[in-house]
């Protein structure tokens, strides 16, 4: 069962957090094994192993970026796996350029701007990846997603990069 | 018409009928110990006969024989400082090489440990003993004063631990309830049972954060609350932090403070155990005022010292400024503001100091919560947490795994399997592949933690999988699966997929028991059976006693009419009797006194039951009669 039917949601990347949450506590009422303290070693080995599924299904779900790329693989787009290598010159020439920002950025200020541009540009792309998918364009998935994973990593830079600065300066 | 009731012999029908063992919830801290019980809802601390709900978590091992926990152990501190251990509960799964954590904290002759387990052992009372056993001991303590409490055998328990407590120590804690004859039936962080205690008090919504600083640990967590479902988001925290360390701040300053004048100290551990002790109070009443002053007397020789908040606040400030650091840290993995925080629950006597209470407002911008006890608000929690696992109540708890989980890749990098802050219980598989053409074998070696190199993690488990078929280099498909339970304890597995080959272990830690330990635990606790059933015995016999007394006194009430005023005046004196046996605790007594009042109201009972039939029969017809027999 792929995680969307564990949680009875529809295979989509649009997902409200509040139903995928609604979805997700009903289950876990209904699974987690403190409601089978009292019963039978088996039972509770079944739930558990349910709770267990369902935490997965939901801890992937939950994240846009994490349920963009489980839906792409569910559709059969063929992705490199976690590598850092970026086979696309384009990506390659972005990354390299924000890369150089981030390290001249001395300021707690001027690596926010960045952060917050970072992203936006997440948000920017996973917003065309909706449209890549109701249209089923693998190829353009695939370079979307990739620039995704690359820009998600380097929001993750600027935020330990951030912290380090305040932490020195404080 | 009305039946008679006819009970199955030795149950009751009083209120309570049936309720069989209880489950308790046990806050088993570095400083104090609090054993808390929850009754539809309600959670209660237990208190000892003076009205105490705090069992300082010291245990001594006097000179002259046997063993006190809490108050009374404290009080040899001075006397018979090498036979008395505190903050144990920082040594519990820690190894020799730990040790820097706690050096100088703890001034006993340490062990390390040997053969199967590295988990070091203390000399104490001539004697090595584990932190496992030394915790079942405070264990023990805390289910005999639930069992004097509520009068009956109390057996199974939902225990505390840090959020941050790993793999190791997590263990240590079950096999010390195990060695107390404890069942655990569930480990619950603590942040997250102080959470259950705020939330189910109030019906709250939202998202709360909980900052826990006791005697040696502290956490920091953010959970949100939607509908009786407490969610864990993130949790953070240092094993090596709290309120002893302020403590330890204040008694280095006043040995400075003689030294400078030239008192001549040599320090010994009763010395250190004195200084620390008033250093605790210095600190407590600095709670409340501005200045407070003490003297100190080491070998007889006196000095005065003076400390004022500033000073204090100064000399602690770096430890505070390191939990906030903590919580930062645990908001941005969550994703979420400090303004998005609806509220922050205090947790931990080291959150009475004011300049805590300070820096917590000033993280979150707002007071935080403190109308529960911080001292008893975490075995409230627990005990919810009980009675919600024994059958009661509806809230359910989505807890995290605190931290990453992973196995060692080459070149000593780790790669982590279950990120930290996954809800648990969870399920986790990766693939791995052979390094060499032909490899037969694959070392799994488990770690815990968030550094990238092995060497910066804790080592949790070795072992090997066996019988991979000869393949190319990279040909092999090896599946590690990683799985965590609800108590956030590990279970690894190995498997080849293409042949099938299979191997799994239960995550021992190295730093858990040994299995010769454990037995020798296990032996000893039978070398204190007598006691222990002495007690287990006079306990059920005054359950058996009250029992009888409350059915006698509702019969009493109902058809007193029935006893002349001599008959009653003789039941009223067994009755006290009785009571009074109980009281005073005497077992033998308490079963004679029940006797003679079960003989001395035989005949109220029989009449009783005369009763009874007569009026459930009277008035029918001999037809009416027969029919009833008859269905």
């Amino acid at each position: 069962m792929d995680h969307f039917a564990r949680l009875g949601l529809p295979a989509a990347l649009e997902l409200e957090p509040a139903s995928l949450d609604r979805a997700y506590f009903a289950l876990q009422r209904q699974w987690h094994p403190d409601r089978f303290a009292n019963r039978p070693a088996e039972e509770r080995a079944r739930a558990s192993a349910e709770a267990a599924a369902l935490n997965d299904a939901y801890r992937t779900l939950k994240d846009p970026l994490s349920r963009a790329f489980y839906l792409a693989e569910l559709k059969g787009v063929a992705l490199p796996g976690d590598g850092k290598t970026i086979d696309d010159p384009d990506l390659l020439m972005e990354a390299m350029e924000a890369r150089e920002a981030l390290h001249e950025a001395q300021t707690v200020e001027a690596i926010d701007k960045l952060a917050v541009e970072a992203r936006d540009e997440v948000k920017q792309a996973l917003g065309n990846l909706g449209t890549l998918f109701l249209r089923g364009d693998k190829p353009a998935i695939r370079k979307a997603l990739l620039r995704l994973r690359y820009l998600d990593k380097f929001a993750d830079e600027a935020r330990t990069r951030r912290a380090n600065l305040e932490r020195s300066s404080a | 018409m009305t039946l008679l009731e006819i009970h199955e012999p030795g149950e009751t029908p009083l209120p309570h009928a049936g309720e069989g063992s209880l489950a308790v919830g046990i806050d088993l801290g570095t400083t104090n110990s609090v054993v808390a019980i929850a009754r539809q809802g309600k959670p209660a601390a237990l208190h000892d006969e003076v009205g105490r709900a705090l069992v300082p978590s010291v245990v001594a091992y006097p000179g002259a024989g046997g063993v006190r926990v809490g108050d009374e152990a404290r009080q040899l501190m001075a006397s018979e400082p090498r036979n008395v251990v505190a903050s144990v509960k920082r040594l519990m799964g820690r190894g020799a090489a730990d040790l820097h954590a706690v050096a100088g904290v703890l001034p006993y002759e340490i062990e390390p440990g040997t053969g199967e387990t590295d988990m070091v052992k203390l000399r104490i009372g001539g004697k090595a003993r584990s932190p496992v056993e030394i915790s079942a001991e405070i264990l023990k303590a805390l289910r005999n004063r639930a069992e004097a409490a509520l009068e009956k055998p109390v057996e199974r328990a939902v225990i505390t631990v840090p959020a941050y407590f790993d793999d190791a120590a997590r263990t240590a804690t079950r096999d010390a309830a195990r060695v107390a004859g404890l069942e655990v039936l569930r480990l619950v962080n603590e942040p997250t049972a102080a959470a259950l205690a705020y939330g189910l008090d109030k019906g709250s919504e939202g998202l709360y954060a909980v900052y826990d600083l006791g005697g040696g640990t502290f956490d920091f967590s953010l959970l949100r609350l939607e509908k009786g479902v407490f969610q864990v988001l993130a949790t953070g925290g240092d094993t090596a932090l709290g309120g002893d360390d302020f403590d330890r701040a204040i008694a280095e300053r006043m040995l400075a403070e003689r030294n400078r004048d030239g008192l001549g100290d040599r320090v010994d551990e009763a010395a250190v155990k004195t200084t620390l002790a008033l250093a605790r109070h210095m600190k407590e009443q600095l709670s409340d005022r501005e200045q407070t002053s003490a003297r100190l007397e080491l070998a007889g020789v006196p000095s005065f010292h003076a400390l004022g908040r500033a000073d204090f606040e100064a000399m602690i400030r770096r430890y505070i400024g390191r939990t906030i650091d903590i919580a930062r840290d645990v908001l941005r993995d969550a994703g979420v503001t400090a303004a998005e925080v609806q509220g922050v629950v205090l947790v931990g006597g080291s959150t009475r100091v004011p300049l805590v209470r300070a820096a917590v407002a000033r993280l979150i911008g707002r007071p935080p919560l403190t109308d529960i006890d911080p001292d008893e608000v975490v075995a409230l929690g627990a005990a919810l947490q009980a009675e919600a696992l024994t059958g009661g109540g509806d809230s359910l708890l989505l807890d995290v795994a605190p931290l990453s989980l992973g196995l060692e890749t080459m070149g000593g990098i780790v790669e982590k399997i279950v990120p930290r802050n996954t809800p648990i219980p969870v399920q986790l598989a990766q693939d791995f592949t052979t390094y060499q053409d032909g490899q037969g074998a694959m070392a799994i070696h488990v770690v815990q933690g968030e550094r990238e190199m092995v060497a910066d993690c804790r080592s949790l488990a070795r072992f090997e999988l066996l019988g991979i078929p000869p393949m190319t280099a990279g040909a092999a498909r090896i599946r590690v699966t990683f799985a965590v339970d609800a108590d956030g304890l590990l279970t690894v597995s190995a498997q080849e997929r293409t042949t099938g080959v299979a191997q799994r272990v239960e995550v021992k830690p190295s730093y858990g028991l040994s299995h010769e330990d454990m037995a020798d635990m296990l032996y000893d606790s039978l070398e204190h059976a007598e006691e222990d059933m002495n007690a287990r015995l006079l306990t059920e016999a005054r359950v058996e006693a009250r029992r009888s007394l409350l059915a006698l006194e509702a019969a009493l009430a109902k058809d007193g009419a029935l006893l002349s005023s001599e008959e009653r005046a003789a039941i009223d004196t067994g009755r006290a009797r009785l009571e009074a046996a109980m009281a005073a605790g005497d077992r033998d007594e308490i079963n004679a006194a029940a006797e003679t009042l079960e003989t001395l109201s035989k005949p109220f009972a029989e009449r009783r039951m005369d009763r009874g039939i007569r009026d459930a029969l009277s008035g029918l017809s001999v037809e009416q009669l027969e029919r009833r027999v008859g269905e």
